[in-house]
């Protein structure tokens, strides 16, 4: 059996042991079998183990450029670097969908082996609403998306990785997005699950909390790594464009955050239960539709979209999930009941709510201005799109708004705040953060920008009020046990690692919308036209190009691209600063028509030169003029199709084989010698290219801060030691035994 | 305050809010969005002096020093539009290639917008090779 008829198999036998899960999953749920609960299970670790296979002939495909299979010839070539060549595999629609069922299968398969043992009446449900998940996938790839489908005639080369993607972050990036997405379903799986058993306590969220984590760190990673791609990779120096496709990754993470607190109110006080729900069926609903926005067409994007079939099965799913979800929170609305009150304003439930609303506010903004498109469609009749500006005019407040609770929330006291607890925890913090402010009006030109500004103050309060905690904590804990100050801040956190994780978290979000205002308001952006020799300013520096730069890069003997580039001397009042190298690469078509000019007709890359500080990026692009190059290139490309159809003419005898070597030798010598004579007619004879050229301050800090936040994630995600997990479980079985006797 | 009461006021407040955010929001985007046009539809009824978004392949790409001429085609159908930008066009430009652009109309041709080009990627989920 060949690899692609055992992919295809696998997929099959993958789509009925999803079905297979469904039914005996809703099966034991129904009669609380626990024989057939654990047959579900198990099929859940069959469909991991088929999509496993899958997965891995798929990559071996494409390590092995088999281009037999339809994806890796149109995906990759031979002169694609290996560990691209790995990542092109979800660089295609239909790897990219055997990637999700992937990692889904192998999601769903952790959880369900963690909770084996518990909620014996919830899983069956939760594993047969994880197995829909993995059908509707599996169906997918079998009858809409195949990657194991074959050509008739194989190509001896593919069309190669689009060389936007050969970029590390992009590596990654999918994979980090897809545990996103695929994470979040598990704690909707449970959240139905729950909802359907009438088991609405907080149990399916203890269990499913560290999923829920998992999935706001991996979604937050690759929306990151993505907004590190575009900044470097995509010429225009930006990292954030509110294109619909990064819209619809930020969307689920956004709601995924605002479950992330309310679960806390939850665990605690037995508040905010059909708010719970509702996010995370809304946040696993929305990880679907990130899904299918990069696949439908249906807004416009950076992002092209092949002619797709998959919009109507996606639509149909979405929709179900839409009607489902609020059919269950409405159907189960009186179980749902909170257990307490709001005691007052002025408590950590009542900021977690206000933190809450914003996310979920910034959530709406960020979709409604997605959406726009087809809802002025739908009301006016006409199609009109909203811009950055418009997104700004309100996630600029609402961002505000959030970074100050993400201060507040942390220190102000549950149920009730007294004028003792404000004054103790937040009159530093106050004061602090409008020296900081007073110092940066004075010192820099940042009073020139109230939105920076304000972002600087409510920065400086998290960095205050977190501090303040940290400082207080170790001296708790010093008291406590000794040792030095290090020490204690490691076992201090080490022993609540949920508390002091989610604490860092905020310092690195803060520090993430730090970087963003600095380098919006105060970004010098310039576009310039300049020949060797000649000088731009901006920002305070002088950009001085010293000479042009030009190469043929080349991989297992073929032209991988010819690159085009640019010596800049950076000084800042005469003192050196930086010498930065941006080039443009030119990737080749196959054309046997245009064997010269062909070189330039593929894909054109930036290579940024970037020179980046704690506190400023120095970025230039280039975009070099070939104009000049053109009709050299057009000369010589005339005389070796001439002396080619010449050949072919006289000898027309001749084997198709033996002459297709001929010719191709002949055009192989020529072409590197048209291409050595470019270089150096380029270098010789440069004629102006055209730069942008961006001075941007405390970029840095937004990949700083990033760090930061995910790092915090990873602590409150890692499992507690076993001693506090234990006094953790005493204090969950009192609780439970407390419901227990209310019941 | 009686608690009941209490959380009525504050259940009236917050909706209050949440309605008047929305106004703005649905007021703001009606208000501020550029209509979304083919080149066809600009053709035929852009008005001078207003922005609009237009989507549409390129054909005829002319660089003169910074300043770039080329013309958007229809997706599908045959209406096209001159159109002049002057600054760097992102990486993936070239004939052929769909982009998104905010023009206004002066005189018969219809000038791009600052930084307002967007050429679409070709990275995401392209066609694969026709199948046997």
């Amino acid at each position: 059996m060949d690899s692609a008829t055992l992919g295809r198999a696998c997929l099959i036998l993958a789509l009925g042991t999803a079905l297979y899960g469904v039914g005996s999953g809703v099966y034991a749920g129904r009669t609380q079998d626990r024989d057939w609960a654990a047959s579900a299970r198990r099929a859940v670790y069959a469909l991991s183990a088929l999509a496993t296979i899958a997965f891995l002939l798929l990559e071996l495909a494409f390590l092995r450029s088999d281009f037999s299979f339809a994806t890796v010839a149109s995906h990759s070539s031979t002169t694609t670097p290996t560990l691209y060549k790995a990542a092109a595999a979800w660089s295609s629609q239909e790897g990219s969908l055997l990637l999700w069922l992937w990692l889904l299968s192998l999601w769903s398969s952790l959880v369900l082996y963690l909770t084996r043992h518990r909620m014996r009446d919830v899983t069956p449900y939760a594993t047969a609403v994880l197995c829909v998940f993995g059908a509707f996938f599996a169906g997918l790839l079998v009858f809409l998306a195949s990657p194991f489908d074959t050509l008739a005639s194989v190509p001896s080369d593919g069309t190669g990785l689009s060389p936007l993607l050969r970029h590390p972050a992009m590596m990654i990036h999918p994979p980090m997005l897809y545990s996103g997405y695929t994470l979040f379903t598990v704690p909707f799986a449970f959240a139905v699950a729950a909802l359907l058993v009438r088991r609405v306590d907080a149990e399916w969220i203890t269990a499913t909390r560290r999923f829920a984590l998992a999935a706001w760190f991996f979604l937050g990673i690759g929306i990151v790594l993505g907004a590190r791609w575009s900044y470097s990779e995509l010429g225009w120096g930006g990292y954030w464009a509110w294109d619909p496709v990064e819209n619809a990754s930020l969307l689920p993470w956004l709601t995924g955050t605002a479950f992330l607190h309310s679960l806390m109110i939850q665990e605690r006080r037995g508040m905010l239960k059909i708010w719970n729900a509702s996010l995370i069926l809304a946040t696993g609903t929305l990880a679907i539709m990130g899904t299918f926005l990069v696949r439908s067409g249906i807004l416009d994007s950076i992002h092209a979209f092949g002619a797709s079939t998959l919009g109507t099965p996606f639509v149909v799913f979405i929709a179900v999930l839409i009607c489902g979800s609020i059919g269950l929170v409405v159907m189960r609305r009186d179980t749902l009941r909170s257990e307490n009150r709001l005691d007052s304003l002025l408590s950590r439930e009542a900021v977690f709510i206000a933190n809450n609303l914003v996310l979920v506010g910034l959530a709406f903004v960020t979709f409604w201005g997605t959406f726009f498109p087809l809802i002025s469609e739908a009301v006016t009749g006409t199609k009109s799109a909203v811009g950055p500006p418009w997104f700004d005019r309100y996630t600029v407040p609402l961002g505000l708004a959030l970074v100050l609770l993400s201060g507040i929330g942390p220190v102000i006291a549950w149920r009730r705040a007294t004028a003792v607890n404000a004054r103790r925890n937040f009159v530093a913090p106050a004061l602090g953060s409008v020296a900081v402010v007073a110092l940066l009006a004075v010192v820099t030109d940042a009073a020139s920008r109230p939105k920076a500004l304000g972002m600087f103050f409510c920065a400086a309060f998290v960095f205050i009020t977190v501090g303040q905690e940290f400082a207080r904590g170790v001296r708790a804990r010093r008291a406590m046990a000794g040792g030095s100050i290090p020490g204690a801040f490691v076992s201090m956190i080490g022993r609540n690692r949920r508390r002091y994780g989610g604490y860092i978290a905020h310092v690195g979000f803060a520090t993430v919308l730090v970087g963003v205002a600095a380098s919006s308001a105060f970004q010098h952006a310039k576009d310039v036209q300049l020949l060797p020799g000649q000088t731009a300013r901006n920002g305070g520096y002088s950009f001085h190009y010293v000479r042009a730069t030009s190469r043929v890069v080349t991989s297992a003997g073929r032209l991988e691209r010819m690159e085009f580039g640019a010596v800049i001397r950076v000084s800042k009042q005469g003192r050196y600063v930086a010498t930065l190298r941006p080039n443009r690469g030119y990737y080749p078509v196959n054309s046997s028509f245009a064997p010269i000019s062909s070189a330039f007709d593929g894909e054109a890359t930036s290579e940024v030169g970037l020179k980046a500080g704690l506190t400023r990026d120095l970025w230039i692009a280039v975009q070099p003029d070939l104009t000049p190059l053109r009709t050299y290139i057009a000369g010589q490309e005339q005389k070796i199709v001439g002396v080619m159809q010449g050949v072919v003419q006289k000898f027309p005898n001749v084997n198709t084989a033996v002459m297709q070597t001929v010719v191709g030798r002949f055009v192989a010598q020529r072409r590197a010698a048209v291409f050595a004579e470019v270089d150096r007619r380029y270098v010789a004879n440069t004629p102006a290219a055209s730069f942008r050229v961006i001075v941007s301050p405390m970029v840095m800090w937004i990949w700083i801060g990033a760090i930061i936040t995910f790092g915090g994630g990873l602590i409150a995600m890692w499992p507690a030691p076993d001693g506090v997990r234990r006094r953790a479980r005493g204090r969950y079985a009192a609780r439970v035994a407390k419901e227990l006797g209310r019941a | 305050m009686d608690p009941a009461r209490k959380r009525t006021a504050r259940l009236v407040v917050a909706l209050t809010a949440a309605v008047l955010l929305a106004g703005a929001l649905i007021y703001t985007s009606f208000s501020a969005g550029d209509p979304s046009v083919s080149p066809s539809r600009l053709a035929s009824s852009a008005v001078p002096g207003k922005s609009y978004q237009v989507t549409g392949k390129v054909a005829d790409w002319q660089k003169s020093g910074s300043v770039q001429h080329f013309v958007l085609h229809d997706r599908k159908g045959s209406g096209s539009v001159p159109v002049v930008y002057n600054g760097p066009v992102p990486d993936p430009f070239r004939n052929g290639r769909e982009v998104i652009i905010t023009v206004r109309k002066d005189g018969g041709a219809f000038v791009g917008e600052k930084d307002s080009l967007i050429t679409k990627c070709p990275s995401k989920y392209n066609n694969k090779a026709t199948p046997s």
